[in-house]
């Protein structure tokens, strides 16, 4: 079956990884700007981060037959500083009007803080100002249901939002029923460790349908599996659910949100 | 939307990975107990102490409710705080 990975840091992994996605049906990645386990020195190395995420990475996944689009953002833990923040946000629009990028991601809460609630906050601004779509990243652990909802509170509060064209990933048991409710887009990430895995992911189908649902490997250079989605994809034809709603998820309903993106074309692999 | 497995036939294919996972968190804090030092007054203790009575209960949403316990709460009023 073929699959979406509608959320990995590819930046992090190896070549070896594409080819052992692509083997196992990846046809395409979707790959949000993120925290590269420290914190950068300038802007500059911004700049060349989102230089890499919309020219190397996409010809590398090319080499591959997988096709590789990319979100621009700052992320929530180098957001504490505002001033460096806004630097980085000047740089945006240049790269959101590159013909691979999907929008502004991944942005949102790390701990929850004033400063990250600014940045992100100008960030929203900079996205909606430009009709762009939202991936918004959810804290960890212990921070994520009270900066879930923080998210859930700032975007409700603005009247231009399009739930719609909006995801709000990493959810959990304890977040994805508001997300749903409020209309968003809900992203699922599979981990070892966090987050949730491929089994409770299908609970999480069970307990709320397949719309509007999304699951990925948020695969990055920590504990974490690029083959989450295959994974996935097994944990439910165990459980005897029909391909059509296999396909449903890790096919139809990324290509449905990314559709949404002016800079989106996708030709199906035959 | 139905898993479409039996409650037997999901008994049946988790018992062993549960039963697994049982014994790991039984030797962890067996682990912790035979260590040097008294964690007993450790908040995440009790947050393990409070999962542990709400999965011998009964009741629906387990991982919700368990994911709670390990969750900072929500404050409505944050954005004056």
């Amino acid at each position: 079956m073929h699959f979406i990975d509608p959320h990995i840091h590819m930046a992090a992994r190896t070549t070896d990884d594409f080819r052992r996605m692509a083997t196992a049906g990846c046809v395409l990645v979707g790959e949000p700007a993120f925290w590269m386990g420290y914190d950068r020195s300038g802007v500059n190395s911004f700049y060349d981060y989102f230089r890499q995420l919309t020219e190397w990475e996409v010809k590398r996944a090319a080499n591959h037959g997988i096709q590789h689009h990319a979100w621009m953002g700052i992320n929530a833990k180098e957001a504490e500083d505002v001033g460096f923040s806004r630097e980085v946000i000047a740089t945006l629009p240049e790269f959101l009007d590159r013909p691979s990028v999907l929008g502004v991601g991944e942005i949102g809460l790390h701990k929850n803080t004033k400063n990250e609630v600014t940045t992100l906050l100008e960030l929203i601004d900079l996205a909606l100002g430009r009709d762009e779509q939202m991936l918004f990243h959810t804290p960890h652990l212990e921070d994520k249901y009270l900066g879930t909802r923080m998210i859930l509170d700032i975007l409700r509060a603005d009247t231009r939002v399009d739930r719609t064209r909006v995801c709000i990933d990493h959810c959990e048991e304890h977040t994805i029923r508001p997300v749903l409710d409020e209309g968003y887009w809900a992203g699922i990430t599979m981990y070892p460790t966090s987050k949730a895995t491929p089994e409770r992911a299908a609970d999480m189908v069970e307990i709320y349908g397949a719309d509007r649902l999304l699951v990925n490997s948020s695969a990055d250079w920590g504990p974490s599996d690029p083959m989450a989605v295959p994974a996935f994809i097994y944990e439910m034809r165990r459980r005897r659910h029909p391909e059509s709603l296999i396909r449903q998820i890790v096919y139809e309903n990324p290509l449905k949100f990314f559709n949404q993106s002016r800079n989106f074309k996708f030709t199906a692999v035959v | 939307m139905p898993i479409p497995l039996s409650a037997s036939e999901v008994l049946d294919r988790e018992f062993l990975a549960a039963r697994a996972k049982l014994i790991e968190l039984a030797a962890i804090l067996d682990r912790i107990d035979r260590a040097e030092g008294d964690p007993a007054d450790d908040d995440r203790l009790a947050q393990f102490r409070q999962s542990f009575e709400l999965l011998a209960a009964d009741g629906p949403d387990r991982a919700e409710r368990v994911q709670a316990i390990f969750s900072l709460p929500y404050d409505e009023n944050w954005q004056q705080s």
